[in-house]
């Protein structure tokens, strides 16, 4: 099925021909200068012991690099001595500088990751701050368009204020419209600059503030206060400033911490046990064995890791209400999605009428334009145009005709005709909608329902269609019974978007299990499952039972995901672990769920449970690197530390490095360039590639583990060449 | 390095008895401590129902973490006084159990012991033969021997329900585990096995001890005792307390190769079968086996660095000119500390099972074997008690590694991690890390300290005389030793002072209990929680990629903490023994 | 306070009371009774009697062989546990050397257990000498020696006694005991049968 092809009729959100991977407008690559320039100042500023006393890895290397600084301060007092002559004391002074300065260096750098990481987000909070407005709104006391209007500053609004914005004007705060229609266009927070309609009523309610009216008029009721609006949580979430450390993030501090403790112990029982062996270890050499073991790499870059996360959310204009859900986003395990607008296009078109036998399909096909003239759905307009297409009705809509719209309680929807309607008896109805709501309909007015009507109906449902049942009651003069008959089935086609089962697919080989939610009956729901490649579905759902199959998931063990749109969605949404709503949608979804899509691409949920689990990724392979890289350290610090009092352990020196100053320094060197090279890599994030976790574990194993141990063998070595050559080795 | 072929078929028929008894150990193992009927219950029901009825406990009562952690350190408070008692009344002890007339064993000395036994460690700082009077020895020592190898294993069992149990709150009832364990495994396997030893020559008596007339005209002393019930307790609750000063060396604690074979299943197979039980109870017996496979590398790794090593010698002995090739005639190797019935190879296989099972027992001397040799039996001791391990506390402690790997290899896979369907969080990263952090802190913190004291330099010298880095090991080997419970010794260092007998006794009180309180809690945490079913996303823990990253983790935690001490100690006293330098 | 009692305190102690009583009393009394009754041999201790009724020795129990006529055994660092000077043999006081491998005072002790065995058989083969007849035993009280450490005594006892080389070896090699089933453990000599029937062989040259 070309699914690009078909063109709804009115104006919708043109989304579903979008790319999969969204990425903002004008998002800053990693080392564009700007940021650049305000993360170097910033470096320095974050020296201060109150900054470094929360990440208690840098804050060991910051009392080390004070300590390394007095030294070499007293050594540069220091006479020679007889153990010790002029040329020896000058390189130790040399290298207890070096040392120090290096030890520096290392704080700098994480917290240059830090500030880069934030400057970032800093930046998109800056984009974001732009839209924020001061404009004066015009306020309504009562929902009245042509109301008398009183200009009040945006910041001023509260909360249940009602405003009317116009076209050309900008929407001065979070709300719901309630009254009329517009085009809107949302590109100061989505990024998007195709229009979007917002109206009242419906599932496109919410309106976001600081976006633009383009066209018509809409009055909307504000639903935040000034300081708790979207762009406000939008311009936190991304600045970092208030970002609480997420589960996962504290119980790796506390691992890291315990490293750092059995580190510290490691060092400072060495000296008891040198001074015994002949000769003490040097304050210097302590801390620097001391700091190259404490995983200063995953230490310095976890925050940056952390902030980089939440910042790629926004990037792919997902805003997580809190870190907690991004990494939850990581664990899913089950996906709900609604059939009508994600997996299939939304708007199912009438496509053909079967009228049972002995009926006409034209009185088919009239009766069920009349039912749909005043149904302002798409489905009913698509039965009006066929209906007209194919037989040329003209007629209007019958001023005296009541429409009965469509209720999930009925399932039906039609019109009464000729006379007033109030449930008992009228003089022509008509009714549209499931097979067993209008049979019983029927039969309540003395009707009968075939078995070809249930043969007819089926047919269409396996073949992924949903069948419409017509009927009409016709009442006699004078309250004399009249009759009451099934006239057909109006055929309304589905149509399953593209490109659906490759990205199930890929969800599949995740791990992560699909469910079609849909009020359809069974048997439509499962052709349509079987043709979109879902997992499963829940057929004929009300909120009540999408309630209960989360619920079901949940106490199996499974985190369940869904996305919504909807008022009634709401509950569904705050009761799943990870719940997406559409920024298309009704404030109270969004306030129920806790990310909201801007993009209003239900799946999107791919990208969101990428970027949980590449969090996690980061972190476990960084911390990996860390510990693993701790084995070349050894063996280039452990014979230097000790060369005096055993010089045999020079065996141990098996990257023949120059000089045991030399090697100290390497170490130091390395331990301190290492965090600077892969902040990209924390900034970036580590891929997740779906190829089930046994393999993805081996290939990090195997990049990060042994990776991990063989790079600084080679990384000390170069850097100790390089001090050879510049006749740097001190020694 | 030479390795006969004769010891790599010994090691390998070795390793295939235990591999054979694990199920069937493990099967039983499950049985009992599930309460489920056995073909011992006819007769030993009724006992277990008095014993209840006796200390007014209910067999149906369970307990909760910190239930069943104060039932464990009330009970070993309560044996550990009595031990201490037993140790310092013994002048006023009848003659039939005081022969020798033994005096009353002085307070730090038995405060040392008490600690020692009621631990599961049983190191001695005393010689036996001339300490402990007979009572003491039965009614004190053997008591702990028992009861301290069913606190592990109770204990080991906890965790486990922690593990396999959901949405629960209880980990059992330590008081049945206690008397289940000793009386359906324990008592049964010794009484048996004592009666096997003795057939071979161990000896069981109360006589005083005998004075003989030598062929050669002088007369010889020789001690006596109920040896082999000590001996078969001592070995299958991995705790290694011998009778006389030289343990499983005296011919009279183990006679020959097939005693000595038994001696050394007997301080596995225990272990070995806890794996398999676990596996069972979380329904999935892999689950048991690939830890069993993990601790089964790393043991075997570790024979076949000592027994060359051993059997290659000390060049210093062939420059002293002692032939140590071996030939159809004699083992070879350093023989030095070692006896020729056992050689080279049931000797360093022995040694290697003691610090991999933190026993204790020894057949051959530690401090007298090479440096890489003694850098084996330190690190495997060093590694936690895991290889196997002690009874019960090898499956916590493995178990406590699992948790940390899990998490790690959860991370680098996207996922929360989660063991055996259950998140592992930041409680459970806490209590696991907790447990890790011990070791260190008992191991470093307490050899630091103790060598840079006189009062810790001098039990070098008032011992063997061991200097220069072999000193460092030794004090070294002694703090590891008691922090994991295992209780052999580098013997060069004289223990049997106020210094050593008081910081060696809280290093063994510490090891235990300073660990056994955070798992415990581990389970408490972990009991309660819902069991997530295993998707495509979530990392098996059944591979041999797991068995790979447990066995990295292991290692490199260890190696990491250990190595600069090792390298100032063991690593370069092998240096140093090529070059030829004595110290 | 009660709970506490009734839930820790009286299990704890009743419990070890029990216990100490099933494995400190019961348990090793049941296991020597029978013990006794069917291995009274090895349970008091494999003694060995002289033909005239004194007990001469343990089968286990190794001794300080001196006289050049008997095979030695290993040297054992034993002291005598009243006066603590150095009684090898001792057999209510088992120890070993525990000396580390780079100990020079040890290095030094084996050089001269070298010197002395070489001069105590003069016509033993030159060159190293069996590892095991110059270092501790681990019990001290080691009942055994190498075959090839009773070989390197065999010259001298055969001159010691005036018996033929070959039949002095032929009494080690029907000594030897092999390796249990062939594989586990070590061949080795137990040297109080082996001097007590080099005895037997010396008073009746005939039974060798």
């Amino acid at each position: 099925m070309q699914t690009d092809q078909i063109q709804p009729e009115l104006p919708t959100d043109g989304l579903e021909v979008k790319q999969w991977k969204t990425r903002r407008k004008g998002d800053l690559s990693i080392w564009d200068p700007s940021i650049i320039r305000r993360a170097i100042p910033d470096s320095f500023k974050k020296l201060d012991p109150r900054v470094q006393v929360k990440n208690p890895v840098m804050f060991v290397v910051e009392v080390g690099s004070v300590v390394t600084t007095i030294e070499f301060v007293r050594l540069l007092f220091a006479r020679p001595t007889a153990t010790l002559d002029r040329t020896h004391l000058n390189f130790e002074i040399f290298f207890v500088l070096a040392v120090a300065i290096w030890l520096w260096f290392t704080v700098v750098f994480a917290n240059f990751a830090e500030a880069m990481a934030e400057g970032r987000g800093k930046a998109q909070a800056d984009t974001l701050r732009r839209a924020r407005t001061t404009t004066m709104a015009k306020r309504l006391a009562c929902p009245d368009r042509f109301g008398k209007v009183e200009a009040v500053a945006a910041p001023e609004l509260r909360k249940g204020d009602l405003v009317l914005v116009e076209a050309g004007e900008v929407i001065p705060g979070d709300g719901d419209v309630i009254e009329g229609v517009a085009s809107v266009d949302e590109s100061a927070i989505t990024g998007e600059s195709a229009p979007v309609i917002r109206e009242s009523g419906g599932d496109r309610s919410a309106v976001t503030g600081g976006t633009r009216v383009l066209s018509d008029w809409i009055v909307v009721q504000i639903s935040a206060n000034p300081g708790e609006t979207f762009l406000d949580r939008m311009i936190a979430l991304v600045e970092g400033a208030r970002r609480q450390k997420t589960p996962n993030e504290i119980a790796l501090n506390i691992l890291i911490a315990a490293l750092t403790i059995i580190f510290l112990l490691v060092v400072v029982s060495l000296e008891p046990f040198a001074i015994y062996s002949g000769q003490a270890v040097s304050v210097t050499t302590l801390i620097a064995l001391l700091v190259c073991l404490i995983p200063t790499t995953i230490g310095g870059l976890l925050s940056a890791i952390g902030i980089a996360g939440m910042d790629r959310m926004v990037q792919r204009n997902v805003l997580a209400m809190s870190g907690r859900a991004v990494e939850a986003a990581g664990d899913v395990d089950v996906l709900l999605l609604d059939k009508t607008g994600t997996i299939t296009l939304g708007n199912r078109q009438a496509t053909r009428f079967v009228p049972l036998r002995g009926v006409e399909e034209r009185a088919l096909a009239e009766a069920a334009m009349l039912a749909s003239l005043s149904d302002e759905t798409p489905e009913g307009r698509s039965i009006v145009a066929l209906a007209r297409e194919k037989y040329g009705f003209t007629d209007a809509v019958d001023p005296t005709a009541m429409f009965i719209p469509f209720s999930a309680t009925t399932r039906m929807s039609g019109v009464d005709m000729h006379g007033a309607s109030n449930g008992t008896s009228s003089a022509h109805a008509i009714r549209k909608g499931a097979g067993d709501s209008v049979a019983a309909y029927v039969a309540e007015y003395g009707g009968t329902t075939s078995d070809e009507l249930k043969t007819i109906v089926n047919g269409i449902a396996s073949a992924g269609s949903t069948p419409l049942v017509v009927a009409e009651v016709r009442s006699g003069v004078n309250g004399t019974d009249g009759h009451a008959q099934v006239l057909g089935v109006i055929e309304l086609k589905d149509i399953v978007k593209g490109g659906m089962r490759a990205r199930f697919d890929e969800l599949r080989r995740m791990g992560i299990r699909t469910v079609m939610i849909t009020g359809d009956n069974p048997l439509t729901a499962a052709a349509i499952a079987r043709e979109a490649g879902v997992d499963d579905f829940l057929a004929q759902a009300t909120p009540e039972t999408k309630m209960k199959l989360i619920k079901e998931q949940q106490t199996g063990g499974r985190m369940v995901a869904m996305t919504g749109d909807g008022t009634n969605d709401a509950p569904a949404l705050a009761q799943a672990d990870v719940g997406v709503a559409m920024n298309t949608g009704t404030q109270a979804a969004k306030e129920a769920a806790n990310m909201v899509d801007l993009d209003s691409n239900p799946t999107k949920l791919i990208e969101v449970v990428e970027v949980g689990k590449q969090l996690l990724i980061s972190r476990g392979a960084l911390t990996t690197f860390s510990i693993a890289n701790d084995v070349a350290k050894y063996f280039a610090i452990i014979p230097a530390a000790f060369s005096i009092t055993y010089p045999q352990l020079q065996a141990l020196n098996i990257m023949h490095l120059t000089t045991p100053n030399s090697a100290v320094l390497s170490a130091v060197i390395f331990n301190a360039l290492i965090i600077v090279a892969l902040i990209p890599l924390a900034l970036r994030g580590i891929k997740y590639r779906a190829i089930g976790a046994g393999p993805l574990l081996r290939r990090n194993l195997l990049i990060y583990g042994i990776g991990g141990i063989i790079i600084p063998f080679a990384g000390i070595k170069a850097i100790d060449l390089i001090l050879q050559l510049l006749h740097l080795t001190l020694g | 390095m030479p390795v006969t072929l004769n010891s790599v078929l010994q090691v390998l028929i070795f390793m295939v008895i235990i591999l054979l008894l694990t199920k069937p150990v493990g099967l039983y193992l499950y049985k009992v401590f599930n309460g489920e009927r056995t073909w011992l219950s006819p007769v030993l029901v009724p006992v277990e129902r008095f014993f209840y009825r006796l200390s007014g406990i209910s067999e149906e009562d369970e307990q909760k973490w910190t239930g069943y952690m104060v039932s464990v350190l009330i009970f070993s408070v309560v044996g550990m006084l009595l031990l201490y008692l037993l140790e310092r009344t013994q002048q006023w002890q009848r003659t039939f159990f005081n022969p020798q007339g033994l005096p009353n064993v002085e307070p730090q000395l038995a405060f040392n012991t008490a600690a020692s036994f009621t631990t599961n460690t049983n190191w001695q700082s005393y010689t036996g033969e001339q300490t402990m009077s007979y009572l003491t020895q039965m009614a004190g020592l053997a008591f702990h021997q028992f009861v301290s190898a069913a606190v592990g294993i109770a204990l080991a069992v906890a965790l486990v329900r922690g593990l396999a149990r959901r949405s629960a709150q209880h980990l059992g009832s330590f008081w049945v585990d206690l008397v289940r364990c000793t009386l359906y495994i324990l008592l049964p396997v010794c009484i048996v096995g004592a009666l096997v030893f003795v057939s071979q020559g161990m000896i069981q008596n109360f006589n005083a001890y005998t004075v003989v007339h030598t062929l050669n005209g002088q007369t010889q002393t020789i001690a006596q005792g109920p040896v082999a019930s000590m001996e078969i307790i001592k070995d299958l609750g991995t705790n290694g307390g011998g009778f006389f000063n030289v343990n499983a060396a005296h011919p009279f604690e183990n006679p020959n190769a097939l005693t000595g074979l038994l001696i050394i299943l007997c301080e596995i197979t225990l272990g070995a079968g806890l794996f398999y039980m676990f596996g069972k109870w979380v329904g999935n017996t892999r689950q048991g086996w690939v830890l069993w496979i993990v601790s089964a590398i790393l043991f075997v790794i570790g024979v076949f660095i000592v027994i060359p090593a051993e059997q290659a010698g000390n060049p210093l002995l062939a420059s002293a000119g002692a032939n140590q090739v071996v030939n159809a005639t004699q083992s070879g190797g350093n023989m030095e500390g070692k006896e020729v019935r056992f050689g080279i190879t049931i000797s360093s296989l022995q040694e290697v099972t003691t610090t991999a099972t933190s026993t204790g027992t020894v057949m051959s001397f530690h401090d007298s074997y090479t440096p890489i040799g003694g850098l084996v039996l330190i690190s495997n001791m060093a590694l936690g008690e895991i290889i196997f391990g002690g009874v019960g506390a090898g499956l916590y402690s493995m178990l406590m590694f699992a948790i940390i790997g899990v998490f790690i290899a959860g991370l680098m896979v996207g996922r929360t991690p989660e063991y055996l369907g259950k998140k592992i969080e930041r409680k459970e990263i806490m209590m696991a890390v907790l447990a890790l952090l011990v070791s260190p802190l008992v191991i470093l913190g307490f050899s630091s300290i103790a060598i840079a004291l006189p009062a810790g330099q001098a039990g070098l010298t008032t011992g063997a005389g061991n200097l220069g880095p072999h000193g460092l090991s030794d004090i070294l080997y002694a703090f590891t030793s008691t922090n994991a419970n295992n209780g052999s010794a580098f013997a060069g260092l004289n223990g049997n002072n106020p210094f050593y007998n008081w910081t060696l006794g809280f290093a063994m009180l510490i090891g235990r209990f300073a660990e056994v309180i955070p798992l415990l809690a581990l389970g408490g945490a972990l009991v309660k929680k819902r069991v997530v079913p295993a998707g495509l996303g979530t990392f098996p823990t059944t591979g041999a990629l797991w068995v790979a990253l447990l066995i990295g983790v292991i290692l490199i935690v260890g190696a990491l903490t250990y190595f600069p001490a090792y390298s100032l100690g063991p690593i370069i006293e092998q240096l140093f023994m090529h070059a030829g330098k004595v110290f | 306070m009660k709970t506490f009692l009734t839930k820790y305190l009286r299990p704890a102690v009743v419990l070890t009371l029990i216990l100490t009583i099933v494995t400190g009393f019961l348990y090793p009394g049941v296991v020597t009774g029978i013990a006794q009754l069917i291995f009274p041999y090895q349970a008091n201790g494999s003694l060995v009697k002289a033909s005239n009724g004194t007990v001469i020795g343990s089968d286990l129990i190794g001794q300080y062989w001196t006289k050049p006529g008997y095979f030695h055994g290993r040297p054992s660092v034993t002291v005598n546990p009243s006066t603590g000077t150095p009684e090898p043999y001792a057999a209510d006081n088992s120890t070993a050397s525990n000396s580390g491998p780079t100990n020079a005072a040890f290095i030094q002790t084996v050089q001269q257990r070298v010197a002395a065995l070489k001069k105590e058989n003069p016509n033993a083969p030159a060159g190293p000498v069996p590892v095991d007849l110059v270092t501790a035993s681990a019990s001290g009280l080691d009942p055994d020696i190498s075959i090839a450490g009773a070989m390197y005594q065999v010259p001298r006892i055969a001159s010691e006694r005036g018996l033929s080389h070959d039949v002095v070896a032929k009494l080690v090699t029907d000594h030897e005991t092999g390796r249990f089933l062939g594989i586990f453990g070590e061949p080795y000599v137990n040297v109080l049968d082996l001097n007590l029937a080099l005895d037997a062989c010396a008073a009746l040259p005939s039974s060798c």
